[in-house]
Order: C-alpha cells, then sequence, then structure tokens
C-alpha cells in the first residue's frame, strides 16, 4: 500500500486508514468513535488536538480527540451529526473503515498548568475536547490546586458524558457545576448559562488557569466572566473552530485575523485573540 | 553568474528550442481570445510580438503596438501561479477493498517547466507562495518538486500598465534576483536585441547553446532606460507604511460596507492573484460507489462555503468577505508569512468585473482610521 512509502508518508495529505472498533450512542444525535489503525500504532497525541477523519466519498471534517491520551490503544472521537461528513461519521458502525489524518493543532497547558487552580468551562459538545484534559489532570490530581468543572447544556436530554459526569461528581477533590439553558419537569439542578456559574466557583483567580470550550457566544462571555472574576487573559485558553479542509495551514479557510486556527491552534489564549471574539463575522 | 551578455532576436528563438532540448515544457505569453495569457510556446512566433495591453480598473484590451516588441505588455489574467500549484488536482485516490480500503498518491509526475516572460512583480508573487507552501512545518510536496523543477527566464518590463503598483509593493519593475536567466528587450529602429542577465548555472549551461556576445555598455544603459521608463509610467500607488496597523485595528470600518454596496463577490480577484493559495477539496466518486477521487481545487474566500461550519457561514455578509480579503492580502499576511501578499501587480482591479481599486479601498481605511460605523456587536 502507498502510505508505506516513506517518500509517500511524508505527503501530509494521505489519511491512514482506520477502523471502527466500538461505538457509543452519547446522544439521539452525538455518537463516540474508538478507532484502531490498520497498521501500527496510533500516534501519540496531546489532549486538545484534533484528527482529520475522512468518509468514504463525502469528505473530511476536523474532530476533536475526546479520548483519555494515556489510555487505550485506540483514538477515541464524539461525533455531533450536524451535516454530511460527520452525518457519515456518526453513522458508522463497528468495522467501517475510514481516513484519519493527525492528531494536529495546540493542546491545553496541562503541563503548565501544574500547581494551580484549574477551572475548566464546556458547554455542550464542548465538553468533548476537554475530557482529555479532565481526565489527565484527575489522574494526576495531586498535581495541580483546586479544580473546578463548569458545564452547561440546553436541556437535561442533551447532556453530554453524563455518566462519567457523575463520577466525576462523586469525587470530593473537584467541584462540579453543571447547569442547563432550558430545564425539564426532572431536572432538579441550575437553569441558565454556564458563565453565571463562575462568580460561585472557588478558586483564586490570580493562580488559576481556564480551559474553555463551547459555542463561540457562550466561550465571549465566559471569558468576560473570568476576567470580571480577575483571571489574566493570558490565563484563559479557548479552544476555536473554523471550517477547515487541510489542518496544516495551506487551505486558508480557517483563518481567525492573522491565525490560523488548524496551527496557531485550535486551543489559543485569550489575549492573543480576545479582540477578535467581538468581531462579527470576521 | 551575475554576467550580461546580448541575444538577437533570432537567439530568443534558439533559447526556446535549448529548453525544449533540455526536456523542458516552455511556457510563455500568447495571444488568445483577446488577452495576454501564459501557455505552452513551442516558437518566438507564438509570442504577442506588437501587442500590448491597455488596462484600468474593470479594463483590460489589446491594441497593436507601433513596434514589434514580443514583451510590450504588462501582465494579463493568467499567473505562473497555475502552473506550480495547478487550480485543480488529484490529492490521492481510496478504493474500497474486500475488507477495508486502499489509498493511493495522485501526484502527477511534475512537468519539467520552463517559464518565460516572468515579470518581477510575478518573481515575488511565487516567492511568496515559496513561503506559503514550502516554509510551513507542512510544505506542499507537490509544489516544492514542481519549483524545484521549474527554469524561470524574467524579463524587465519596458513599460508600466495603468493599474500596477510595484514600486509602492518594492517589487519592481526591475528584477532583482529569483531568475535563471532575465531579459531586457532593447528594441529602436536600429535593433531588436536582448539583455541577458544570468542568474544561475542552470541560466548559464542553457546559454552555452544559445548564440550571444558580450554586453556592451550601451546595452547596459538602454536597458537601464526601458526599466526607468517603466517605473516613471507606473499607474498607481499604494502607501503601505502603517497600513498593515490601520486595517487590523479598523473591523468595523464604514468604507467595509461601501465597497461591499458595490463588490459582487464573485471572486474574480481572488482567481487573478498570483499570491492568493485559498483552496478547498471534493470527492469525485464512480459509479458504483467503490473509488473516490479527493480533489484540491483553487477557492475563494468570496464566496458562502468558504467559512461555513455548522449553523452557518461565518462570513455572511459582503462586507465580512471583502474586509478579509483585503485584511488578508494586505496585513495578516505580514504576521503569517512576514511578507505582504500583495505585489502590486494590479490584475485584481482590472478584473474586477465593477472596477473596484485596491490601493483605494486600503487609501480609504488608512487615510480616515477613526471613521468606524455604528458599533454593529451582537448584543451583550
Amino acid at each position: 500500500m502507498a502510505a508505506t512509502d516513506p517518500a509517500v508518508a511524508a505527503d501530509p495529505f494521505l489519511p491512514a486508514l482506520y477502523r471502527v472498533a466500538r461505538t457509543r450512542r452519547e446522544l439521539a444525535d452525538t455518537v463516540t468513535l474508538e478507532l484502531l489503525p490498520l497498521e501500527g500504532v496510533r500516534p501519540d497525541f496531546a489532549p486538545g488536538q484534533f484528527n482529520m477523519l475522512y468518509a468514504f466519498g463525502v469528505g473530511e471534517a476536523a474532530i476533536s480527540i475526546s479520548g483519555d491520551a494515556a489510555e487505550g490503544a485506540a483514538f477515541v472521537h464524539t461525533v455531533r451529526n450536524v451535516g454530511a461528513v460527520s452525518g457519515a461519521l456518526a453513522r458508522m458502525r463497528p468495522g467501517a473503515t475510514l481516513g484519519l489524518r493527525g492528531p494536529f493543532g495546540t493542546g491545553w497547558p496541562v503541563a503548565a498548568a501544574e500547581g494551580a487552580d484549574v477551572v475548566i468551562v464546556a458547554g455542550g459538545l464542548g465538553l468533548a475536547p476537554l475530557r482529555p484534559a479532565i481526565r489527565h489532570i484527575l489522574n494526576h490530581r495531586r498535581r495541580y490546586g483546586r479544580v473546578v468543572l463548569l458545564f452547561g447544556s440546553r436541556n437535561p436530554g442533551e447532556m453530554l458524558f453524563r455518566r462519567e459526569l457523575e463520577r466525576w461528581r462523586q469525587r470530593l477533590d473537584v467541584e462540579i457545576g453543571v447547569t442547563v439553558d432550558h430545564a425539564d419537569p426532572s431536572w432538579r439542578g441550575n437553569v441558565g448559562v454556564v458563565p453565571s456559574l463562575i462568580r460561585h466557583a472557588s478558586f483564586d483567580p490570580h493562580e488559576a488557569v481556564a480551559f474553555v470550550c463551547g459555542p463561540e457566544v457562550m466561550m465571549r462571555f465566559t471569558a468576560t466572566a473570568l476576567l470580571a472574576a480577575g483571571m489574566g487573559g493570558e490565563r484563559i485558553w479557548l479552544s476555536m473552530e473554523r471550517n477547515m479542509k487541510c489542518a496544516i495551514g495551506l487551505c486558508g479557510h480557517c483563518q481567525f485575523g492573522p491565525t490560523f486556527i488548524c496551527k496557531d491552534g485550535p486551543v489559543m489564549r485569550h489575549d492573543v485573540i480576545g479582540g477578535l471574539l467581538s468581531v462579527r463575522e470576521i | 553568474m551575475g554576467t550580461n551578455v546580448t541575444i538577437a532576436r533570432d537567439g530568443l528563438q534558439a533559447l526556446i528550442e535549448a529548453l525544449r532540448a533540455d526536456g523542458r515544457e516552455v511556457i510563455g505569453p500568447t495571444v488568445r481570445e483577446g488577452a495576454i495569457i501564459y501557455d505552452a510556446i513551442r516558437d518566438i512566433a507564438d509570442l504577442p510580438a506588437g501587442w500590448t495591453d491597455r488596462q484600468e480598473a474593470g479594463r483590460y484590451g489589446l491594441e497593436q503596438r507601433a513596434d514589434g516588441a514580443l514583451f510590450g505588455y504588462t501582465v494579463g489574467p493568467h499567473a505562473w501561479k497555475q502552473f506550480l500549484f495547478p487550480a485543480r488536482e488529484t490529492l490521492w485516490t481510496m478504493r474500497r477493498t474486500g475488507d477495508g480500503a486502499e489509498v493511493t498518491d495522485g501526484a502527477t509526475p511534475a512537468s519539467r517547466h520552463a517559464f518565460i516572460g516572468v515579470r518581477s512583480c510575478e518573481l515575488h508573487a511565487i516567492a511568496i507562495q515559496d513561503k506559503v507552501f514550502v516554509s510551513g512545518p507542512y510544505p506542499d510536496t507537490n509544489y516544492r518538486a514542481r519549483r524545484a523543477d521549474a527554469f524561470i527566464v524574467a524579463v524587465n518590463c519596458g513599460q508600466a500598465g495603468n493599474t500596477c503598483f510595484c514600486v509602492s509593493m518594492r517589487t519592481g519593475p526591475k528584477v532583482e534576483g529569483g531568475f535563471d536567466l532575465s531579459l531586457t528587450e532593447l528594441l529602436d529602429d536600429t535593433r531588436h536585441d536582448f539583455l541577458i542577465a544570468i542568474g544561475s548555472e542552470a541560466g548559464a549551461a542553457i546559454m552555452q547553446h544559445v548564440p550571444h556576445r558580450p554586453a556592451t555598455a550601451a546595452d547596459l544603459s538602454a536597458a537601464d532606460s526601458a526599466v526607468a521608463r517603466a517605473a516613471a509610467g507606473i499607474g498607481r500607488h499604494l502607501q503601505t507604511e502603517g497600513l498593515k496597523q490601520a486595517l487590523q485595528a479598523a473591523p468595523e470600518h464604514r468604507r467595509w460596507d461601501e465597497v461591499a454596496a458595490r463588490c459582487l463577490t464573485c471572486g474574480n480577484c481572488t482567481m487573478v492573484c498570483p499570491t492568493c493559495f485559498c483552496t478547498t477539496v471534493r470527492d469525485h466518486t464512480d459509479l458504483a460507489g467503490n473509488t473516490a477521487r479527493r480533489v484540491r481545487e483553487w477557492d475563494s474566500c468570496f464566496t458562502l462555503d468558504f467559512s461555513y461550519i455548522h449553523g452557518g457561514s461565518v462570513r455572511h455578509a459582503p462586507r465580512a468577505r471583502y474586509r478579509q480579503w483585503l485584511t488578508h492580502k494586505l496585513a495578516n499576511w505580514i504576521d503569517q508569512f512576514g511578507t505582504s501578499g500583495c505585489v502590486g501587480c494590479g490584475r485584481c482591479i482590472t478584473w474586477c468585473p465593477v472596477g473596484i481599486d485596491i490601493t483605494e479601498e486600503a487609501a480609504a481605511i488608512a487615510n480616515a482610521p477613526a471613521a468606524a460605523r455604528e458599533a454593529h456587536h451582537e448584543g451583550a
């Protein structure tokens, strides 16, 4: 096969072939896929990085890695069916073959955050790219100060990783706040947007580091709340999303001001990109 | 290298033949459908002898010259980009097999090109695309192979176009480097010769097959005055000092609305631009659904699809799309690649169907930085 030729393997556009080993339905439109390479072992990755997943004949999409970086032989991706490619990926069954390029992009600064309080703020599917960082931090819990996880969903039925969230909640060394935009009769928790949880969370704003991922409007208001709490923009990290065709800085699609989300991001510092977040249609 | 020699008009024929004998496909200017375009040439007769172009914002036309100059035009709708970075290219093909799939590389063997008639602005455009495609952590291997194999015969401009502004961008009109050979056309009532500067060992090797004589002081001074004439005739000017900061600080400038009222978002400017590098990818599948060919194509930031993510396009309004193009080209490019993305060739001005002039739009923002539109932010 061509991919074994080193000259060809150097072509960053060529995907490696992976097989769906397991699938798990998370929500009505969201599936977690475990992907094993047909040849060799999966490359190492950093929490926060993404892969380009290719569905045969349909196309390629940038999907963040949602699995534990230190565990298992598979790449784990959580995919929501929002278009042709993500729909084809979300419908894949065990045994299906797909193309994969990656990992690409910057990760959450889990090593640099050691010794500090960590505030993790997720909105909706934004919990998926944060999960590798959460797993890492909980697996090395003593290296960090206070750990706060704040998570908002549209409604209780769309709450991602709910069982895992319950397991995290049972730990005494993590402060967890969960909220929904719209409650249903079964819901007894917070109602409101996730930034509203920040002022109730206990962390040292001058020492803490924040990891934020969710819809762009949610990240903007979360950053505003964190700044209001006294946190510096250089301690707030956001995971950005834009249309992406190549993931290697050549196609031009993911530009966000002077940055390329694929190679300067997706995880970027608020003091670097914060000014752009308030510009419409940038 | 650095040597100057002189050849007669016939010597150019010998040069084309020597490049072909070297196994190269020779690409040069030729007249087709009322424009000077770049295509395969076999003979000096293919060159646009006696033609010139008249360009204005939104206008282009060919006219007969009084003389028989071979390079007496400026630049047309084509750039050399199409040969180094084809508009459509197969990246790879995937075939379903019994228990999976296999991938084969789609790269076609790079043709060994020789380009004849590369202007100084175009040499700078190629150097800019080198930075985009080769200098990053993931070089484009196909581009790199084609670029390494290209033999470049540059030509000094003897006249300027109305939409040119290379002097502002410090990209011309004099060819300074990045060529194997460079030509200056020496044409008057008594002679039709070319001064040749040899810029590389490959250039020196080819010249062994081309009859030439040492350049005289008179040849050199005639060449200098031809280039000086072009520099003096430059049609437009772009004030670059402080422009990057002005553009990056003005995403809400009123001028974006004004230009968006004229802009058709057709993307012509991006298609004729010699540095625009954006692409998209499409899958071409066979009827049985067993083979998928992944094809990369030039794309334009003026399309709605360009910025589409689930839920809609990020840059929906024409003002946002024009702003992205101009701000990227003249400002963000400098952060990304250490150089402006503009070489002052004027193609985007000439080929804009409504004659939008990048120099005018940039100046409008740089000269009135405070003219912000009313706050247009999402509610807080």
